[in-house]
Formats: C-alpha cells, structure tokens, sequence
C-alpha cells in the first residue's frame, strides 16, 4: 500500500522530483518563497498556501519570487518557455487571470499555430481555484471553461492526490502550455501516492464508480461531492457512474459517451458558472453524439450565474452539494418512469 | 458442549475495507464444514468465497444480499451443537453493539509489509505468521505480493509466510540490471539470508515458478519444497500476443483484453483492477523493467530458460499445479515430470487466486509431508 | 567620420537597412493591387533602428518585435522570400501561411515573433533572458516597441521586473511620433520616453533614429552593459514612418508635407550613403551594386512569392499543440 499524503504534498513532491530529474524546470511566481529581499527569513510562506515550501533551500536559484506583477512574470514564463527551460509559473489566484490574460491567450496559446509550428511553449501555470475558503467574489472563481475555450492551451483540474502529483509531472513534461487547476479546499485531502514518478496521461478521465442507471460527469473537487451523492444513493437503490474529466482539455468525449450509451442518463456537476461552461459543454456533446442513448433530459448541477458571495450563508448556498446532485440524479429516474 | 460462532466479513489483502455481498451459498439450517465456501463476497479489487472458519450449522444468514458491509461485520451465526434463538439473538446484539466499522479494516493497525535495501535496491516483503520452516511466495510477471490476497493468510497458519515484491514489480525498485532470473533469483536469496532463514519452501506463480526452479538450481540445500503454480520454465511456448500486449498496453481499453486472458472468468477484471495495473504500470522504470525482462525470458514470445531437469533431477520435492484452460503457459508443460501434479479442470492461469481455498490446501498438505 | 564598424560591417548595415527599405516600398506597391490579404504595417524611413540594434546581436540573442516588424525581422535574417510568401498568405511562408505579416517568427534566429498585441513582447523578452541566465549563457534579450507600446502597462512590468532581476535585456522604444492616428507628444505624458527609465532603475537614452552611427553606439553600449551582468537599458530612438500606420491609411492626422520633409532631409539612407562615401569608407559603386542585389532579391521574392501555393484545408487542424490525444 502506498504511502497517504495530502493534495498538497503531492504538488510538492511533484516539483522536487521533476526538479531533481530536469535541471530546466524553475518555479516563480509570487511569495513562491516568500521574503525575497526583506530582512527576515527567506522561503518566509513557500507560496501563500505553503505548496513550495521547503523547495528554495533544494533548489537554489530555481525558485524565484517575483514582485506582484502578472503581466510581467506571467509573460516571462511564456518567454522563457520559448527559450528552452520549462517554467513553473504560479498565477496565486485564478481570478489574477485578468491581469495577465493577454500573455496567456495571445501569446503563449498561439505561439506553436501562428508560427507554423516552430514554437513550442512548455508551460504551466499552477493556479488556485475553486470556492468555499469565504474569499469572496475575486479570490473565488472556477473560470475552467475559459482556459477550455482557448485552442492551444491544456486545462487540467486533478480532484485527488494520487492525480495532482500524476498530472503535475506530466504537465511539467508536456511540451504544450498547460494550466493546472488546484482547488484550494482539496490542499488538506489525503489519498495513496506512490513515492516514485509518474504520469497520469492527459485526456484520460478516470471512472470512480462503475453504475448502471445515471452518469455523474464531473472535475475538480466537485468529483468527491458527486461520489458521496453516489454513495447515497447506492443506498436508494440508485446506481451511479461517476466519471472523473480530470482534463477539461483534451476532453475524453469517447469515456463520457461510452457511459451515457450505457446508463442512458447524465448528470453533469461543475462548480463554474452555468452559462458557456462545462456543463453545458458536456450537454451539447451528449445532446449530439449520444441523443439516442438519453431515456431523460440532462440534469446540470452548477453554480448559480453570480459572483461568488461572501457570507457563508451565502457560500454555501453558491457550491453544489451532494444533495443537490442527489435530487437532480433522482429527477432523470423519475423523469424517465413517466 | 455448544458453542456460538460469529461469521464475520474477512479482509482480504492491505487494502479491503468492505465487501459486497454476492449470494449465500448456503441456506439457514445446513451443516457446513470448515473450510468450505458458504457466500461469495465482491471487493473493489476481485470476488472470492468466503470459507468458513469453523464447522457446524448455519443458523443466521444476518447479511443480505448485495449489501455492502465493512471488514469485520456480522455475516452470519454458525452453531456447534445446540443452541436457543434467544441464545444466538443475545450473541448478535452484544456482537452489533460492540462493532466498529473500520476498525478491523484500518490498516495502520493491522501489519504492514516492509522494505528493506538489498545490493543497492529497495526490496518490500510481507511477512504474516510465525514458527516452521518459512515458505516464500514468489509472484509472477507484472505481479506483486498482492497476487497472493487469497493465500497468504491460509498459508501462514502455524507458518512464517513471506511474501516479496521481485524487483521491477509493486513497491520494489524499478531499476534491473541484467534483467534475467539469475538476478531476479539472487534476489530471493538475499532476502533469506535478510532474514536469517537458511532454509524454505518455495511458492512461485508463472515467472516467480522459473525464478523458484532456478534457485534451487542455485541453491538445492536452502530449498525445501517447490511447489510451481502455472509455471514459467518447464517447456518453450508462452503466449507472446499477451506479453506483447500486456507491456505495450498505456490505457484501460488496450490493459482489459489482456488481462482477461490471464482468468476463467473474465468478469473478475474490474475496473479497479484495471486502474490499479495501469497505475503501476504508469510509474516510472517499469515499462523498461518489463521490456527487458520480457526481451530476456521470453524473446520472440518462447520462453528462454529450461528448467524441467531441475525438477526431474528430484533433489527438491515439486507440486506442480496448473489450471487446464491456462492461456499463459500451457498445462500441457505439466506432462511428464516427476513432481506431483494437479491440474484443475476448467480454471486459468491466476489459479491462485481463482481456486484460493483449493490450492490452499493443496500446498498445506504438500508441505504438511516435508 | 570615424567609426568603429569594419567595412564589411558596414556594407552589411547598408544592405540590411537597403533590404528592409526595398521590402516595404514593393509591399506598399503590391498591397495597392488587392493582392496581400489581412493589414500591413509598413517599417520604411525606420531602418537605422533595427540595423543598429541588431549589428550588436548574434542569433544567440533573442528579439520580440511589434507589428510593424518586417524591418526587424530582416535585419535579425529571417529570410526574405520566406517572409514574402508569409504576408502573401503561402503555405511556403516562414509561418507555413498561419501568421502573417504580424506573427513573422523565426526562433532558429533569436526571433520570436512579431506581435499583434501592443506592449506585449516586452515580458517576452524579459523571460528570453532569464532563460538565458538560467542557462548559463551571455545572450542578451531585446524588445522594440513603439510610442504607443511605451505606454502599455506590460512595458513597465517589464522593465520593473527586468531591473529587478538585473537581467540582460534592451528596451528599445521606436518613437515615430504616432501611435496609430494619436501623437506622441500628446500620448506620452512626460517630455521623452527614455525618461522613463529612471523609474525603473536603470539608464535610459534618446538618439537621432535617423542616424545608423547613433543608433549603433547606443545599442553597442547597452548590450555591452547587458552582457557585463550589468541589467538592462532603455533607448528611445526618434524617428518617422513614410508611411500610414497600416496601408490604406491616408494619414490626415499629418501635416502636409511632413513626410517628404523627412525623406528630403534626413533620411537615414540617404545620410548613411553620404557619410560613408564622404570619408571614403565606401563608394558609391559598392552601394549601387547592394542596390541592385536588392532590387533584385526582391524581385525574385515576390515572384516567387505569388506563384507559391495556398496552404491546404489539411493545415487548419495542425500546430495547435506539439501533441494533442
């Protein structure tokens, strides 16, 4: 039996072995050490979050602060990534994405179409989404379906430990920009992770569950909730898939389809706003390619089409939980016994 | 005199937590005997029987069918003599109101296999029981001590049963020099010396059969008895299609066609079963590890290494056990050796796993004469 | 005139601002035919910026350009007809038909691309050369921007994150009085963009961009500044454009006569040529001879250029990713 280590551990053991194995791979970002020409200790936070800590003393010179500037550190990934080293570049909060949006969308996307396939930008952006930590509406958000629009960059969003570390390395490997989603409320999660290297290939979703009545399409954290609710309702007498995307781009549509055509049923749970999401994303593909499958509609279990609120009260009424994936998995079965 | 036993969910391997009921297999009111299978459990890793521990009648079925129930839960009363229902209802109530869920299926209370570095690598076995000559349990190619989830605990009743990673495979290093079973024997041999034991039994399973034969080979006094599941090294031909597919295999859909070969019953191969040999698979080092082990032992899909004199030259005592319908290695490799030899009609190459309780007993009693 | 350029060096610099210069005029002249898809933007009346700049670079070093880049481009060596065949739209282009005359990139040459985004190489760059540190190399990074680019927060950034890091690079902002329709001396709010530099530690320069010689001792001192570990520079190099800010422009936001003023009199050709013959570096017939190397390079460029073929329905699908299941 593996060793059991957190979500976070995980991303950090990633980052040291592929360190320790490619001398081109660095890390930057803000307070990805912390303390950076301030008088006190250096590696002071290891990112706000801890996640890097402890990889400044391994690695010196290869985690490098940098002031709070997205545009400019961001675009210096991209550059850099261009000339041959393989930056880790951590974007502290997703939401920070308007600040350096240009550098990701026009630059480091389209570099490899526009120049005829002669860049290649090995890139990741490590970034922190997701609510639930009461950050409120700019420290909050999924933006998943916004990176998944974008030709040219891979979106990953690991929902376990084994997977952070998995898809870490290979994102770390890949030779395409990728952006790797952390959601923040999984930092704590503990699960098996092998100590050795290895690769979780992108593309790939992971079935959690094997079920028979209704598929339960789901990424990111929101994977945990949905397997809870299929736990619930194993004990109804419902019999769940749960299908874990773990890449929102590439997007295994074969895996999707292959349980909708079995089950007949599809429940897609996304944390992201409802409107041009995941969610809908995931519909229309079944909508099209497996409409002869479906015995009922889709059901989507999503955010409402509002920032994300401050107030727990508020908050927690804002994240699907498992009893809303519950009652929308029992309104395809009753849809379909009428 | 009477007495009360409590038929409780087993675990079955580090990481079984709970089991699903499959059917009973007996009904309330027969005698059963021990050793016999009375329900068949599902895990998320493979289905087995449940045996049971003890003879006598069964008279509660408690858990029902599909239900899914943890590591330690009440299954069903069996009684020895007799017994009043309100004795058996007081026996249950104090069962269920001390039962904890998890507590017997918490693995950091339960033992734990153990790593050890041997010339340079990491080495992990899985030691369960005490006392007797110790028997080994070596796995096969692509395989690791779980392979021996159904036996390892029947085995090492009033027995030092040891269980071991080959390197390449589990939780072992990755890393091979020359890849061929010298190595992989000297391997087995370190660890003996590791742990003090000058002489054992050996169990090998396909791969694990050839690197048995070839340390008593090496090694004819440490060695005991032999006992060769669906064995590597006793004749040419192995099913290349398999090892070619088995090692090229990176996704669940290109894994299941071949791992259904190795079963009589194709069902067993699971989705997690599927998830767990891909995350093997997927760490790093083990697809050269298995590319060059499989370049050595069993170039151009023949097995490389003839054995058979080792055990026709009868210094060891062999069981030789083999599933008829094995689509590895032929049972027809069993023909003609001077060895006890048990084929088992309609079974496949994880005879292991799939007949645990018979080949349980097959080795107990082979062993129990030396 | 002393100089410190050899006379191959400087037969070099005359043929690659002559290059650039033939270029242009020839688009300008084809663009009118309907020909070239998409926008142009011309880069003639500013060859001594990009020819000075990059006399001190090797394909070692990295540039990011702007999207009017065809200049630096050409003198870093993209390959003319290669570039041609691009802005035609061909599946022969240096982009394989996919960019255009705004995304002209050659990495083999330390180019890294035009760019359509204003501002936007400027970070680039400052990830070239910590790239270059990393590696242990002595490459320097360079970004040329506009008037209108030196006021696009990613400049800044940029240049605040490259003193911070004390990294090799060069600013060099081509200040051709117009950002699209809008003055400089209106957008930009303080006397010259070079004394911006103050605010971000580190030295900034103003030079005749009409002037090859100026341009090339600037950059000279600045790259070798970048090169000794010694961080990076700003350099602002004055200069004007003969043409609109893209073709089709008809530049009424001009005073009449603006343009011809500068070609009349302080054309950096036209000074170059008179300079090196006047202190016997050069003759005239050498320069001549250029002339007609040129003319004839592009003759043969946009011949080629328009006989080339489209790229095909097949190319629409690839180079989105290295690998993409």
């Amino acid at each position: 039996m593996a060793r059991k280590i957190s979500y976070q551990q995980a991303i950090n053991e990633a980052l040291a072995q592929e360190m320790r194995r490619d001398s081109s791979v660095f890390i930057m970002g803000e307070d990805v050490a912390g303390g950076a020409g301030a008088p006190g200790e250096n590696d002071a936070w290891g990112g706000v979050l801890g996640v890097t800590k402890g990889l400044y003393d391994q690695f010196p010179g290869r985690v490098l602060d940098t002031p709070l500037s997205e545009i400019g550190y961001v675009g210096a990934a991209v550059g850099a990534a261009t000339c041959g080293v393989r930056p880790v570049c951590e974007l502290m909060f997703v939401d920070f994405a308007g600040c350096c949006l240009d550098q990701i969308l026009n630059q480091a996307a389209k570099f490899r179409y526009m120049f005829g396939g002669k860049a290649s930008t090995p890139l990741v952006i490590r970034t922190m989404v997701g609510a639930g930590l009461r950050a409120a509406a700019q420290h909050s958000q999924m933006l998943t379906s916004l990176w998944t629009h974008i030709p040219g960059l891979k979106v990953v969003c690991p929902s376990s430990p084994y997977d952070a570390k998995g898809l870490l390395i290979q994102a770390i490997r890949d030779n395409d920009p990728v952006i790797f989603c952390e959601h923040k409320l999984l930092y704590s999660m503990q699960g098996e992770v092998p100590e050795e290297l290895y690769t979780v290939p992108f593309g790939e979703a992971n079935f959690l569950r094997d079920g028979k009545d209704v598929t339960l399409v789901s990424y990111g954290r929101l994977v945990n909730t949905a397997m809870d609710a299929a736990r619930n309702l194993a004990g109804r007498g419902v019999d769940c898939e749960v299908i874990d995307l773990r890449t929102t781009s590439p997007l295994d549509e074969d895996s999707i389809l292959e349980s909708v055509e079995k089950t007949g049923r599809l429940v897609v749970i996304d944390e992201a706003n409802p409107r041009c999401s995941m969610a809908t994303d995931i519909s229309a593909l079944v909508a099209q390619k497996a409409f002869g499958a479906l015995k009922a509609p889709i059901e989507m279990v999503t955010a409402p089409h509002t920032p994300v609120p401050f107030s727990d009260a508020l908050e927690d009424l804002y994240i699907p939980d498992a009893a809303k994936i519950e009652q929308a998995v029992l309104n395809v079965i009753e849809w379909s016994k009428r | 005199m009477s007495q009360i036993h409590t038929l409780t969910m087993p675990k079955w391997g580090l990481s079984m937590t709970e089991g699903r009921v499959d059917a009973w297999l007996k009904e309330e009111g027969q005698a059963i005997t021990k050793g016999e299978e009375v329900m068949d459990v599902e895990t998320d890793k493979i289905s087995s029987s449940v045996e049971a521990p003890f003879s006598g009648i069964l008279r509660r079925q408690i858990a029902r069918q599909d239900e899914t129930l943890a590591v330690g839960a009440l299954l069903g009363i069996v009684v020895e003599g007799e017994a009043s229902e309100a004795e058996i209802d007081a026996v249950i109530e104090q069962f269920q109101s001390n039962f904890v869920p998890g507590d017997a299926a918490d693995e950091d209370s339960g033992p734990k296999p153990q790593k050890v570095e041997l010339d340079g690598r990491v080495i992990r076995y899985f030691e369960r029981g005490e006392g007797g000559t110790p028997l080994v349990l070596v796995h096969g190619f692509g395989g690791d001590l779980n392979n021996w989830l159904f036996n390892h605990e029947a085995l090492a009743a009033g027995r030092r049963v040891i269980a071991l990673d080959l390197p390449g495979h589990g939780e072992s290093s990755k890393t091979l020099q020359r890849g061929d079973l010298d190595e992989l024997s000297g391997v087995v041999l370190a660890l003996l010396d590791h742990l003090d034991i000058n002489a054992a039994h050996l169990v090998g399973h396909s791969m694990g059969g050839a690197v048995s034969l070839n340390v008593a080979r090496l090694m004819p006094q440490r060695i005991r008895s032999l006992t060769l599941i669906g064995s590597a090294g006793l004749g040419a031909e192995i099913n290349g299609s398999y090892l070619k597919g088995f090692v090229e295999a990176a996704n669940r859909n290109a894994l299941k066609p071949q791992l259904v070969q190795l079963f009589s019953n194709a069902e067993l191969v699971n989705r997690q079963m599927l998830d767990d040999m891909l995350k093997y698979k997927r760490l790093e080092g083990v697809d050269a590890a298995l590319q060059q082990l499989s370049a050595t032992l069993f170039a151009d899909g023949r097995q490389q290494a003839d054995l058979r004199e080792v055990v026709q030259a009868g210094h060891v005592p062999t069981l030789v056990i083999w599933g008829s319908d094995d689509a590895i290695i032929p049972a027809t490799h069993s023909d003609g050796l001077s060895a006890q030899v048990e084929v088992l009609p309609g079974q496949g190459h994880m005879v292991q796993m799939e007949a645990a309780e018979q080949i349980n007993r097959l080795i107990n009693e082979f062993i129990g004469q030396h | 005139m002393s100089t410190p350029l050899t006379h191959d060096q400087l037969l070099h610099a005359y043929q690659v601002m002559r290059t650039i210069r033939a270029f242009e005029e020839r688009l300008h002249v084809e663009f009118a035919t309907g020909e070239i898809p998409g926008f142009v933007h011309l880069y003639a009346g500013e060859e001594a910026s990009a020819a000075g700049v990059m006399a001190h670079l090797g394909d070692d070093d990295c540039i990011a350009s702007n999207h009017r880049g065809h200049g630096h481009c050409i003198a870093k060596g993209v390959d003319v007809y290669g570039m041609m065949a691009e802005i035609y739209g061909k599946k022969t282009g240096v982009c394989q038909g996919k960019g255009g005359s705004m995304h002209i990139a050659d990495f083999e040459k330390g180019m890294l691309g035009a760019n359509g985004i204003v501002g936007a190489g400027a970070p680039l760059v400052v990830g070239a050369a910590l790239a270059a540190r990393l590696k242990g190399t002595d490459s320097v990074a360079v970004v040329f921007f506009g008037d209108g680019g030196s006021n696009e927060g990613a400049v800044f950034e940029a240049m605040n994150m490259a003193s911070v890091w004390n990294l090799p690079c060069l600013f060099i902002a081509e200040n051709n009085g117009y950002a699209e329709a809008t003055a400089s001396n209106w957008s930009v709010a303080c006397d010259h963009i070079a004394d911006r530099a103050a605010g971000f530690g580190m030295p900034g320069v103003t030079v005749d961009g009409f002037d090859f010689f100026a341009v090339h001792e600037a950059a000279g001192a600045a790259v070798e500044r970048a090169r000794a570990g010694e961080g990076p520079s700003l350099i602002e190099v004055k200069l004007t454009r003969y043409y609109g800010h893209f073709e089709g422009d008809a530049q009424t936001y001009r005073a009449p006569d603006e343009v011809k003023h500068f070609r009349e009199n302080q054309d950096c050709l036209m000074q170059f040529r008179e300079r090196t013959t006047r202190a016997g570096l050069l003759t005239v017939e050498q320069l001549d001879q250029i002339d007609k190397e040129v003319d004839l390079l592009i003759e043969n460029a946009v011949y080629k250029a328009k006989s080339d073929p489209k790229p095909s329905a097949a190319d629409l699908l690839t180079d989105v990713y290295v690998s993409y299941p």
